[in-house]
């Protein structure tokens, strides 16, 4: 796929990098202050994961336009350990952090379309995405 | 998307009033609207959203210091919003998880029903209460073809579901014994097979096991490490505990069980029980076997079951109407 923006994730400093160029691309799109906040959010905790367990990889942004409405896609791809069970990561409470509402359940939350694919030895590709209401 | 414009208009004129009066009426209007919005699930960014907007159209001269510190504000609160989602939904599923138990304890209850047989010359009662939604006691009364009342007592060391799964598998293993009467200490023995080999090393029974003869009248008995009963010598008006050793189920998997045997004369009495009776606690203090036997005494002129449902409600009140174990009380009252 040819991604009009992308973040490397290398050092924990890349995470703000993703999250403002994330911000202004929403911004440009036109989702409200909360919203912006809600990508923005979701955007350090796809690159945090990237960071801490796959050790690099990249978070790219796509404009999404079809006839009725408008929105953001987000993609957090690594070439990382990947992950064995999605349906546990994916359940509340199971977040190292000790479940307090953030980590992939939150990203999930936030956004309203999510997708994983993981291959252990591989790596990860989460797609997730908002639209504007 | 039109409900939070009303609060919206609701809310700036309220926040109006109050910047104008700084009275206490506009005050308790915002605590029902925080509880409407809650109702509806609104995350706190949104509510800073709501009042950033009623800030920007009553003061339009804002300073920009503090519309950012705003901003600010919202974006702190991105995960508070996050976590109160999160409540909700572990809320739903508690919900969901409770009703579940509800409807696995009534399967109990039906699995593990027991009627009390007609014995001759005996007088039956028995009452089962677990502490909490599933009963980890187990108690059951056989009658074989020759009159005889075969009758069990068990106890898991555990309480709640794991017990009451545990306690179904003794239930089904019993009903697979042949129909032909079985000797107390085989029963055991052949229980605790089933028991050692599929059951948790962590997870231990007890299990006391009767059986009354009319036609001798004479109680034969068997127990794996459980809680002592009381016999009752009406001749000599004394209480004596039923003693009997045995290794609790599941340990070994040759365990041997002993068995006993006791004359019952008339007006005697077998009390079986879990230790759920004999551990109630009052306050801190555990209560003795001595005061059971002295509450027994009070009501061993009614009738067997009249006398176990009052002997229960004695010691739920005791324990302030919170049991802390599965309580089993049984009465085997022999009359004339
Ligand atoms: N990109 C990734 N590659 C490999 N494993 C990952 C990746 N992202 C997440 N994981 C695994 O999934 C688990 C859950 O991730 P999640 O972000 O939900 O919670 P967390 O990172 O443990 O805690 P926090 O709440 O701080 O985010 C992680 O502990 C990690 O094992
Ligand atoms: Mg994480």
């Amino acid at each position: 796929m040819d991604f009009q923006s992308c973040v490397t994730i290398q050092k924990e400093w890349d995470i703000v990098g993703a999250r403002q160029m994330g911000r202004n691309i929403a911004k440009e799109i036109g989702f409200g202050t909360v919203d912006q906040a809600r990508i923005a959010t979701a955007i350090s905790e796809l690159a945090r994961n990237i960071y801490l367990y796959a050790g690099s990889g990249e978070i790219c942004f796509e404009r999404l336009e079809t006839i009725d409405r408008k929105g953001i896609g987000i993609y957090a791809i690594d070439k990382g350990p990947g992950m064995e069970e999605v349906s546990r990561v994916m359940e509340d409470g199971f977040s190292t952090s000790g479940g307090l509402g953030a980590g992939l359940p939150g990203v999930k939350r936030l956004m309203d379309e999510f997708d994983i694919v993981s291959e252990v030895g591989k790596g990860t590709k989460i797609t997730v995405m908002k639209w504007i209401r | 998307m039109d409900t939070l414009k009303l609060d919206h208009h609701i809310y700036r004129d309220l926040l109006k009033q109050f910047i104008e009066t700084q009275d206490e009426k506009s005050l308790y209007e915002a605590e029902q609207i925080s509880k409407q919005l809650m109702q509806r699930h609104t995350s706190p960014e949104e509510i800073i959203h709501i009042h950033v907007k009623a800030l920007r159209e009553l003061f339009p001269n804002l300073s920009k210091e503090i519309q950012y510190s705003m901003d600010f504000l919202l974006e702190t609160m991105i995960s508070y919003g996050l976590a109160l989602q999160e409540f909700q939904a572990l809320r739903e599923k508690q919900y969901e998880i409770n009703s579940e138990i509800s409807i696995a304890a009534s399967m109990q209850d039906t699995l593990l029903s027991t009627v009390k047989p007609a014995i001759e010359g005996m007088d039956i009662g028995a009452i089962s209460v677990p502490a909490q939604q599933m009963n980890g006691d187990y108690h059951h009364f056989v009658k074989d073809s020759q009159g005889a009342l075969g009758v069990a007592i068990a106890d898991v060391v555990g309480k709640g579901i794991p017990a009451a799964l545990c306690m179904s598998m003794i239930k089904y293993s019993m009903d697979s014994f042949p129909e032909n009467r079985m000797d107390p200490s085989v029963i055991l023995e052949n229980l605790n097979r089933v028991v050692e080999r599929n059951v948790d090393p962590s997870m231990f029974i007890t299990m006391f096991y009767g059986q009354y003869c009319p036609n001798s009248a004479t109680f034969t008995y068997s127990s794996a490490g459980h809680e002592p009963g009381f016999h009752y010598d009406a001749k000599h008006d004394v209480f004596s505990e039923i003693e009997a050793r045995g290794l609790v189920l599941g340990v070994s998997r040759d365990a041997v069980y002993q068995q006993y045997e006791k004359e019952i004369n008339e007006n005697d009495m077998i009390i079986l029980l879990t230790d759920g009776v004999t551990e109630c606690r009052q306050g801190e203090r555990f209560i003795e076997h001595e005061e059971v036997l002295n509450v027994i005494k009070q009501y061993m002129h009614l009738s067997a079951q009249e006398m176990v449902d009052n002997v229960f409600k004695h010691f739920e009140r005791l324990q302030d109407f919170h049991l802390r174990d599965d309580f089993t009380l049984i009465a085997l009252k022999k009359y004339v």
